[in-house]
């Protein structure tokens, strides 16, 4: 078995196991093996970094055996630059979610843990497939878990949430599977990305196809106008949920971008930039401004999540290599940043019961180690520079001043936003007096959630000082995307 | 003559006769009240059946016998084989459900379902129009009787009222388009039908006229659209172990019917029958979903789901001919074959669940009576969203794969309209997809209104949890049924 099925099955066998023995009675041995299975996932994703040529553009690792002969579909699967961090940045936020699942879940914990498990073996899927088959399957799949995971362990309003979750999103990628099934027709009867990145493709069809990819791309991203679900099922996910959801799940769309939109249809990509760009710049400007008038955290963050991801989006249709590849950093710190943010206010709601930022006010008071690694991941959230947020944000707007000076500015402005929506929540939460009898209750963070918050912290500065490692695994790829995206596709 | 008569090739067809006879005899002795020799018996014959099909199969042949009544092929061979093991797993399932009714009492429903699989056999295998007719008369007439085993019950006598009235119109209709088939081309041979079709001398209007007949006869065996309203009554009214009786093995039946009579006997007329699959069709996906998302009685809601999943099984059905080129006729027809086994597979889960769930004076068929079934049962409940997510068509699991052949068929047909018909076919299953997502969520999200626990005997256990995994692992691995399904129609279509 190749390192990237080994990177796939680990945590799925792990999670079957939970699902297939675990009992509420013996709990805590479910908990430790959901750790273990965890870890034993990040480190069979080690290899992958150590054993990674940067210096290639093309798939590496590579597995490949016949899977659905009748429809010429393979177990293909290999990473490249595009795709090596996300593999790493999935095991390692399991490892995260587990931790700080620990005693806040105690219903059904086999179910939880296994629920995590087996999505980001899903996910692991999603990044390292080669075939579009095997994408698609492994995209939907991570619908399941993530559907029982908001609807069983979510707030009171879960089920709307989940179902809002599950049905928006398969719209999208119902097309997308339409889309899929187009281009295996016309490739002669081939599921191979690298097939369909070389099928020339009439202006009409791409245009079709891009369409159809955005559908389901840009509900997942998610970009504006499409975003309104990812609010609505923050609020009300589990805080593990929410995590991984922000960390992770919202990156397969990006991802998607990348993979199927920009190489399949070019032609397509480049037409409709414009229109891209627009919507990426209404979602980091126009989201930013709705972010600061919420009273709920999560939701905040939620909506910072898309204003974030519109940089992404922005960076990846202005092609040009700092731009995609400060899109790609922007994600991966993200996923830190992101999943920081949701579990430092899971920490919060564990204790406090509400999300409210009205109820708090002086937790620094209280909480002073929280209170430290809260502000650390807020900086990082407004892009400070020396987090993993500057990184990425700073990337992808020099990339947009060299595309259109005026798009760089909009951009750039969004900055001030960032800052302006964070800061303040930060000072009504965390600073000033203790606002009222339950915040002078409130117990600083145990020795389990100091670990979550380090590694977290840990992630997060690393990034920001030496992003050194990010960058250079992508250059040459993404070179060799914008190369591939520059030709056209269209029939001579 | 006398060679032609080779009975070997209805050797399952014949035993089956027999034992449907013998265990009604036998069961006039039979006194314990759960009725386990006759049961047993009845397990027996239909694993003889089902793995001598198996064999047959196997050895990949086309025969015809009886004077080209009946053949054996590879197709026919594997959906009666399929059919078997549908009917056995029905009355695994259902045996328990039926004692504590009283439904046992009389044996009627071991020979009754005995006959009812013979029914499907001839159907399956008949190459004549009146075998085919005969097969579908000795299915339905046992269905009818199935449907109201239950004498005392209002409801499931009101079903079995229901069901035979209509289902005795739809077999005049039938009835009488092949009767103006054969008065058109002067036999009741497929094959001579078919020759006498493509030689195109006859009068087109004259078989158009017919075949509209056969193919409402059709769609009402299929339940599809205008010809459904039989399907929500007697899916609620039947007692719910004759519910997927009717529910499950007749469909590969129903499909195989359709081959031989459009398919194998029709093909020259393909426009014209594909443009009417197509209204069904639409008709079926839209009222289907629509219908489904109202519906508080689960048997009911699958009865909606059901013409909806038939909606897509024509999709396959529809795709084959293009502009008079058959080239892609296999695969479409195979997709649609793929569609019905999985489809079957997964009703058999389905309510295989409700029927465990089912007590003494209990019949668990709301919704909301699966309300917590993961806190009572996680293998259960397990098994039962398996299910829902396999016909909302979310991969990995095999309705999945269904949905993509037929689809993949329909877009490779490369028709005018058909990638706005595959649009809209995938929309329909996102209503789907809302409806099952909807027993997931009693199942898994609602609090238990009941603490008993679910209680079953080990075979009953065995069976479903096998069943719930095939459709898991079939999700996984569906290449091989798939390139199953593609041998066994390559070889039908290529005699």
């Amino acid at each position: 078995m190749g390192l990237l099925s080994l990177a796939i099955w680990t945590p799925i066998f792990f999670g079957a196991v939970l699902l297939a023995f675990g009992r509420d009675e013996y709990a805590k041995t479910v908990r430790w093996v959901a750790l273990i299975g965890a870890l034993v996932s990040l480190l069979v994703t080690l290899p992958i970094y150590a054993g990674f040529d940067t210096a290639s553009s093309t798939m590496q690792l590579v597995e490949k055996a016949p899977w659905i002969e009748r429809f010429n579909v393979f177990y293909h699967l290999g990473v490249d630059g595009l795709s090596m961090w996300f593999v790493l940045l999935t095991a390692f936020i399991t490892v995260i979610v587990v931790l700080a699942g620990w005693e806040v879940i105690t219903d059904r914990v086999n179910q939880y843990m296994g629920a995590f498990l087996i999505l980001s073996g899903l996910m692991v899927g999603v990044f390292t497939a080669v075939d579009g088959m095997l994408f698609y399957v492994f995209f939907e799949a991570t619908l399941i878990p993530m559907y029982l995971i908001i609807g069983i362990w979510g707030g009171p309003n879960k089920i709307y949430a989940a179902f809002k979750f599950f049905l928006y999103t398969l719209l999208g990628s119902l097309l997308m599977l339409i889309a899929l099934i187009y281009l295996y027709t016309q490739s002669g009867g081939s599921f191979d990305l690298a097939t369909w990145h070389k099928l020339p493709l009439a202006a009409s069809a791409q245009t079709f196809l891009f369409f159809a990819f955005f559908a389901a791309f840009a509900v997942k991203v998610p970009m504006w106008p499409v975003h309104t679900w990812l609010p609505d099922v923050h609020v009300e996910a589990p805080t593990g949920g929410s995590a991984v959801l922000a960390a992770i799940m919202l990156k397969l769309g990006a991802y998607g971008f990348l993979r199927f939109s920009l190489p399949i249809a070019p032609d397509a990509a480049r037409e409709f930039a414009w229109l891209m760009i627009a919507l990426s710049l209404v979602a980091v400007i126009y989201v930013g401004l709705v972010a600061m008038v919420q009273e709920d955290m999560k939701k905040l963050v939620a909506y910072s999540s898309v204003a974030h991801m519109g940089f992404v989006s922005l960076g990846f249709f202005i092609f040009n290599d700092i731009g995609v590849s400060g899109a790609l950093v922007q994600m991966i710190a993200h996923g830190f940043v992101s999943a920081a943010m949701f579990l430092s206010i899971g920490v919060l709601y564990d204790r406090m019961h509400s999300r409210e930022i009205a109820s708090y006010g002086g937790v620094v008071n209280t909480m002073p180690k929280f209170a430290a690694f809260a502000l650390l991941f807020a900086m990082a959230n407004c892009g400070l520079p020396g987090t993993a947020g500057f990184v990425g944000e700073w990337m992808v707007i020099l990339g947009a001043i060299k595309f259109n000076f005026w798009i760089g500015l909009a951009a750039a402005s969004a900055l001030i936003f960032g800052a302006a929506y964070t800061l303040w929540m930060v000072k009504r939460v965390y600073l000033g007096p203790v606002a009222n009898d339950h915040v002078k209750e409130l117990t600083d963070i145990n020795a389990r959630e100091f670990l979550v918050m380090a590694l977290l912290a840990i992630a997060v500065l690393a990034m920001g000082l030496y992003p050194k490692p990010f960058t250079d695994v992508m250059d040459a790829s993404v070179a060799d995307l914008l190369k591939h995206v520059a030709l056209s596709k269209l029939p001579q | 003559m006398f060679e032609k008569l080779s009975i070997a090739a209805v050797y399952p067809e014949v035993l089956l006769a027999v034992m449907a006879i013998v265990i009604a005899l036998v069961d006039l002795f039979v006194k314990s009240p759960r009725r386990t020799l006759t049961y047993a018996l009845s397990m027996i014959t239909i694993g003889v059946v089902a793995y001598l099909e198996a064999c047959a199969a196997s050895q990949g042949q086309t025969v015809y016998s009886f004077g080209n009544m009946v053949v054996s092929d590879p197709m026919g061979s594997w959906l009666k084989c399929f059919a078997a093991l549908a009917v056995m797993v029905t009355l695994v399932y259902g045996r328990p459900y039926a004692a504590d009714r009283d439904m046992l009492r009389g044996g009627e429903m071991f020979t009754l379902g005995l006959f009812a699989l013979l029914g499907m056999f001839v159907m399956i295998s008949g190459n004549n129009f009146l075998v085919l007719y005969l097969g579908l008369e000795l299915l339905t007439l046992s269905s009818y009787a199935l449907v109201a085993l239950r004498r005392d019950n209002a409801t499931a006598s009101e079903a079995a009222m229901k069901y035979f009235v209509l289902g005795a119109l739809a077999s005049g209709f039938l009835l009488y388009g092949l009767s103006m088939l054969y008065g058109a081309t002067g036999s009741l041979d497929i094959s001579t039908v078919f020759k006498a079709v493509a030689s195109g001398q006859i009068k087109h209007q004259v078989l158009v006229l017919g075949l509209v007949f056969v193919v409402c006869g059709l769609a009402f065996k299929f339940g599809v659209v205008p010809f459904h309203m039989w399907i929500p009554d007697v899916y609620q009214g039947a007692p719910t172990v004759v519910t997927l009786m009717i529910g499950g093995a007749p469909k590969l039946a129903a499909f195989a019917m359709t081959i031989r009579l459009l398919v194998e006997g029709l093909l020259p007329l393909a426009v014209d029958w594909q443009q009417m699959l197509m209204v069904l069709s639409i008709g079926s996906l839209l009222i289907g979903n629509l219908a489904a998302v109202a519906q508080t009685n689960l048997k009911r809601m699958l009865a909606f789901s059901t013409i909806s999943q038939m909606g897509f099984v024509l999709i396959g059905l529809l795709s084959g001919v293009v502009n008079g080129n058959t080239a892609a006729a296999a695969n479409a027809y195979s997709s649609s074959m793929f569609y019905v086994i999985t489809y079957v597979l997964t009703t058999l889960a389905t309510f295989g669940i409700i029927l465990l769930l089912a007590r003494e004076g209990f019949e668990s068929e709301e919704i909301t009576d699966l309300a917590g079934l993961n806190q009572r049962s996680p293998l259960y409940a397990g098994v039962m969203a398996v299910c829902m997510f396999s016909l909302a068509g979310v991969p990995p699991l095999v309705g999945f794969y269904a949905k993509l052949s037929v689809l993949q068929s329909l877009i490779a047909s490369g028709q005018s309209g058909a990638i706005a018909l595959a649009v809209f076919a995938v929309m329909m299953s996102l209503i789907g997809a809302f409806y099952y997502l909807r027993v997931v969520k009693v199942m898994y999200f609602d609090a238990p209104i009941t603490a008993t626990t679910v209680s079953a005997g080990s075979d009953v256990r065995v069976v479903l949890t096998i069943n719930g995994a095939l459709i898991l692992i079939l999700g996984m691995l569906p290449g091989g049924l798939m390139a199953l399904c593609a041998r066994a129609i390559v070889s039908t279509l290529g005699t």
